[in-house]
Parts: C-alpha cells; sequence; structure tokens
C-alpha cells in the first residue's frame, strides 16, 4: 500500500530501488506506443540482469532488454514492432540462438493473468487456445516452477466447465494471476503522489499496475492533485498503486505517447538495420544507451528537429502526414 | 484491360468477402488496408475495431501497428485489451465479428501458425507468435486468413498450432471446447480458398487471372479439390481507384 506521501523521484533512484536482480517484471504500453523506453534505458545501463518478465505486446521495450542482457526468463504473447520490426529482431536472435528461456501466451492470456493478479484471484478462465500448442507447450520446467515461489505450478489448466454447459462451454482453460514484483508504465499526465491520468487506450497498463507490488510511473507532465481530481472519471490508476513517480518528457520515445507527440519511424527503422548485426547493435547501444547519463542525453542526441517532426498534432493526437515508410 | 498488382487484388478479394453491418477486427499490414478498402468500397456500415482497444476508429491516415496512434483517433471507444476481445465473445456484438489473420503455415483445416518453424525450444526461425491472433480464432464465427502461396507455407502439418481453425476436422472445434466458428477464406497471391462444410477442408473456390488451378496445386505441400474452382473477378477501376486514392495513397503497405 502506497500513502498520500510525495513520490517524486529521479529515475536513477527508482531503479535502484525497485528493480533488482531476478526481479519479476512487467512494463506498460503495446508495440510502438507508451513503452516506458527511458526507465528501460535506466535498467540497461544500471546493468540489471536475471528478469523475469511478463510481456503482452510490448515492442522497443522488451526487445531491448533482451538484446542488453537484462532479461533471462520471458513470459510473452507477441514479440512484433509494427512496420519497423514486424518481429523483434533481438527477441528473434535470442530464441533462435537459445539465448532465454521463454514461454508463449496469447494476448488475452496474459491480460486476463495481470487481471486476476490485480483482483487477487488465483487464475481467471477463457475459451482461448483450446486445442492448441499454447497450452500444450511449457518453457519452463516443472522443476522451475517448483523452485520459483513467484510462479504457479502449472503453465495453463483445462478443465471440464464446472456448471455443465452453462455458458455454451465444454470446457475452459485456466490461466493463473500474474503479481510482478514491479511493473514500469508511462503516462501522459499524474500528480507528486502517483494518481495517473492516461490519453487514448490503456492497453493492459491498469491491470499490470494494479497486479504489481511496486510501480514505477514515469509522466510527461506532473499536474497538480486538484487538477486531476477536478474530473476523477478521466483517471484510471489512484495514488494508492503507485511507488514512484518520475518526470520524464517523452519518456517513451522512440514509441509513441498519445496527444504529446508519435512513434519515430527514422528511429526504429534505423534501430532494426543496427538490431539484425551483433557489431552494430553494439555500437547502437554503446551511442544511444551507455553514451548517455539520461534520457535528456538521448533526446539531444536524435535533435530538436526531429523532435518537432514526431510532435503531435492537436487535432489527431498524432504527427499528421509524417513519413512513415 | 486494368492493370493491378497481385497485392491490390487480395487486397480486394478480402474486403469483397466483409459483408455491411460486420465488425471487423483488425491486425496489422494488409488486413488493415482490406478492412479500410471494404469499409469505402462495398461495406459502408461495416466497424472496424483493434484488439488494443479501439472501436470504430476514423483512420484518416493508415495504422502501422494496432497500437499506432491512428487507430485511438476519433474512435467511438478507447479502451484496452480486455475490453477489445470481450467484444468478440459478447453474446450481442461478438456473432458479428469478422477477423483477418495472417501466418507462416496453414494448413488443410485452417490452422495457423504464426510461431516458429522448427523445434519450438530451438527454432529455425523464430516469429513474432500469437498476440491477439490465437483469441480471435478461437472465439469469433468467421475468419479471413492472408497466405504467401508457397509449398512451405503450406505443409501438411505445421509446425506449431498458434490459432485454432477446425483442428482435426469435423467436431473437434466443440470436442475441444472452442465455439462453432473457424476460418471461411485463405485469400493468397494466387487465389482464393474457402472450407467444405462436412469435411471442413479447404478446397480451391477462386484462381486469379492467369494463374491455373494446378499451379496452385504446385504451390501446396497438401492436395485439395479444384473442382468447384472459378476465376476470379478482377478489381473494377472503382475499387482501384478508391484502394489507391483513399486507403493506401502512399503505398505504405500496398508498395
Amino acid at each position: 500500500m502506497n500513502l498520500n506521501r510525495d513520490k517524486i523521484t529521479t529515475l536513477k533512484e527508482a531503479i535502484e530501488t525497485y528493480v533488482e536482480d531476478g526481479s519479476h517484471m512487467s512494463i506498460g504500453g503495446f508495440t510502438v506506443n507508451r513503452n516506458p523506453m527511458a526507465a528501460v534505458n535506466e535498467i540497461i545501463r544500471q546493468g540489471r540482469k536475471n528478469l523475469h518478465c511478463y510481456a503482452h505486446s510490448n515492442g522497443t521495450g522488451v526487445d531491448e532488454l533482451i538484446g542488453a542482457n537484462c532479461i533471462s526468463r520471458l513470459e510473452i504473447a507477441y514479440g512484433g514492432n509494427g512496420k519497423a520490426a514486424p518481429t523483434c529482431i533481438r527477441f528473434k536472435l535470442a530464441i533462435q540462438r537459445g539465448q532465454i528461456l521463454f514461454e508463449d501466451y496469447s494476448n488475452y492470456h496474459m491480460s486476463l493473468r495481470f487481471h486476476a493478479g490485480a483482483m487477487g484471484v488465483p487464475f481467471i478462465a477463457t475459451r482461448s487456445g483450446l486445442g492448441t500448442d499454447i497450452l500444450k507447450k511449457w518453457g519452463f520446467s516443472k522443476e522451475i516452477r517448483v523452485k520459483d515461489s513467484r510462479l504457479p505450478d502449472k503453465k495453463i489448466e483445462v478443465v471440464a466447465n464446472p456448471f455443465k454447459d452453462w455458458g455454451g462451454a465444454s470446457n475452459v482453460v485456466l490461466v493463473p494471476a500474474i503479481n510482478p514484483d514491479v511493473t514500469i508504465i508511462h503516462v501522459q499526465k499524474a500528480d507528486k503522489y502517483g494518481t495517473c491520468r492516461i490519453e487514448g487506450l490503456n492497453f493492459a497498463d491498469i491491470d499490470q499496475v494494479k497486479a504489481s507490488k511496486q510501480v514505477i510511473v514515469t509522466c510527461e507532465e506532473i499536474v497538480d492533485t486538484d487538477e486531476l481530481r477536478e474530473k476523477p472519471e478521466y483517471n484510471q490508476i489512484p495514488f494508492i498503486n503507485v511507488s514512484a513517480v518520475v518526470h520524464v518528457p517523452h519518456g517513451a520515445y522512440p514509441s509513441a505517447c498519445h496527444n504529446y507527440y508519435d512513434y519515430d519511424p527514422k528511429y526504429l527503422n534505423q534501430l532494426s538495420k543496427f538490431a539484425k548485426d551483433d557489431t552494430l547493435y553494439q555500437e547502437y547501444q554503446k551511442k544511444f544507451i551507455y553514451g548517455v547519463k539520461d534520457h535528456q542525453e538521448l533526446l539531444d542526441l536524435v535533435g530538436k528537429e526531429q523532435l518537432e517532426i514526431i510532435s503531435a498534432d492537436k487535432k489527431t493526437g498524432y504527427a499528421t502526414g509524417l513519413d512513415r515508410r | 484491360m486494368i492493370d493491378y498488382t497481385m497485392k491490390e487484388l487480395m487486397t480486394i478479394m478480402a474486403a469483397r468477402e466483409i459483408q455491411d453491418g460486420d465488425i471487423v477486427f483488425c491486425g496489422t499490414g494488409i488486413s488493415m488496408v482490406a478492412a479500410m478498402a471494404a469499409k469505402y468500397i462495398n461495406a459502408p456500415n461495416s466497424i472496424i475495431f483493434f484488439e488494443t482497444g479501439a472501436i470504430d476508429s476514423k483512420l484518416e491516415e493508415i495504422p502501422l501497428a494496432v497500437a499506432d496512434p491512428r487507430v485511438m483517433y476519433g474512435a467511438a471507444s478507447n479502451s484496452g485489451l480486455l475490453d477489445a476481445f470481450a467484444t468478440m465473445q459478447n453474446r450481442n456484438t461478438g456473432d458479428h465479428v469478422v477477423g483477418i489473420l495472417g501466418a507462416a503455415q496453414v494448413d488443410k483445416f485452417g490452422n495457423l501458425n504464426s510461431t516458429c518453424i522448427g523445434d519450438y525450444f530451438q527454432p529455425k526461425t523464430r516469429f513474432s507468435g500469437s498476440g491477439g491472433a490465437c483469441d480471435v480464432a478461437s472465439f469469433v464465427s468467421r475468419c479471413l486468413i492472408f497466405m504467401q502461396h508457397e509449398k512451405r507455407k503450406f505443409p501438411a502439418k505445421i509446425d506449431y498450432l498458434t490459432s485454432p481453425g477446425y483442428l482435426d476436422g469435423p467436431g473437434a472445434r466443440e470436442r475441444a471446447g472452442l465455439g462453432p466458428g473457424g476460418p471461411t477464406a485463405v485469400i493468397t497471391n494466387l487465389g482464393v480458398m474457402n472450407f467444405d462444410s462436412e469435411s471442413k477442408e479447404m478446397y480451391l473456390a477462386f484462381y486469379y487471372p492467369g494463374i491455373s488451378p494446378q499451379t496452385i496445386l504446385n504451390n501446396m505441400d497438401f492436395q485439395v479439390d479444384i473442382s468447384r474452382a472459378r476465376e476470379a473477378e478482377p478489381p473494377t477501376q472503382r475499387e482501384l481507384t478508391i484502394l489507391r486514392e483513399r486507403v493506401d495513397p502512399h503505398k505504405l503497405v500496398l508498395q
């Protein structure tokens, strides 16, 4: 429980405090949108290892963490990132080279699992995936599961509908709850206590936050509590779920943040080119992640002109007419 | 003679499968273009929605990912993943949903693999994985599938079953506990396959102008019935004009 105290801190301190080697973690956003990239890069700079990551369709964020060898175990529904990387490149390579343990789910499975975690129930029933290999192939062995108290002993279970054919289903799939040690999200607005206002789609961020023991929020703007409380129905996350708040303008860059900036096709295309080659990727990391001390320095490298090009149009919330080839 | 590319023809063939009033579940790439084309050409009251939670997006520009901010603009509602997947299962809306999917492999019962080629644990090639595809294929009553027509993509046995088609044949979905839906059409660069209502096996419904049914068989690892096949109607000038000028003017997908 996180009470009504001022939680504003620096990104360096938030990551030092809440992300440890071996932490079970998740990040917010979806493919090219609202990945907490400033936080991801700080985790990489701090050299975290053996993270166990829960992902539905996180794009650049999870791929960069894999590329920097921060993640050793991955539960994932989708490793793709739009046009620039239909399959995330470092994710693909890490699996093909046998460098990480991984386990596949569907997006609905993962969303339900976070939802179960947020609700405090052990599992949720669905019909998704009946008859598929997603139910049959386990990435983590029984031994690994039994040894780690943070993992359920089974990946997934199919049971006969205990209410007979009520709801038209003979069998249902039970997906176990996820309760990460830490979740990091990037939002448009937050107050100093951690109450958040997400604009546009919320993806699965709200459940991810509420399922987590600790939560770091990075935001475009810190706003007055009074301003958020004037229209509480527009807020999705109350301060009681949040551990730390960090003000990071452009904190989702190079992914998008609705009403603030678009994703950067130029950066993402270039990253895809580098990611395919180990040497080029190391040079990229050296320059854009390890070579900068914080997110502002990365933005300085990208340059004001490019940030202006991707800045959101007031009417549409994205960069109208942006060259996205 | 009207000039068109294979990708344009595929898009139009898919758009023609979408009926007015359908709620269209869209992935990325060509499926998004097909859904937009249907809305502007033959199904003005169709509704496009995305697994990320945007329903009836305005789509003034073509989104390049389902989380592209372009899906958020002018939507009826913007929520999250749980709501999107509920729309497919909801008793009032679910029956109207048609899904559009793509995959690396499809078998004769329309089961899809978008996970890996080779062994799951040590794959020769790893792909993105299910995303929402398994969910859509599990829930909706009609599914359109986009494929490139190559032997390796139409194998006798797929390497990993990511998204359920008719599983191993008639009654298999029901036995597994799934709803009665399933794939309705596989749209490729050579033709369109439908599924037999009895055997649930794929058969050739349309071959494109200039493509023989035998060419299509030569590009599949399993055999399909070609006795019902007809030549497809090429795209009309109106269909192409809307596709090129309204849907994807910058050729972001149809390059």
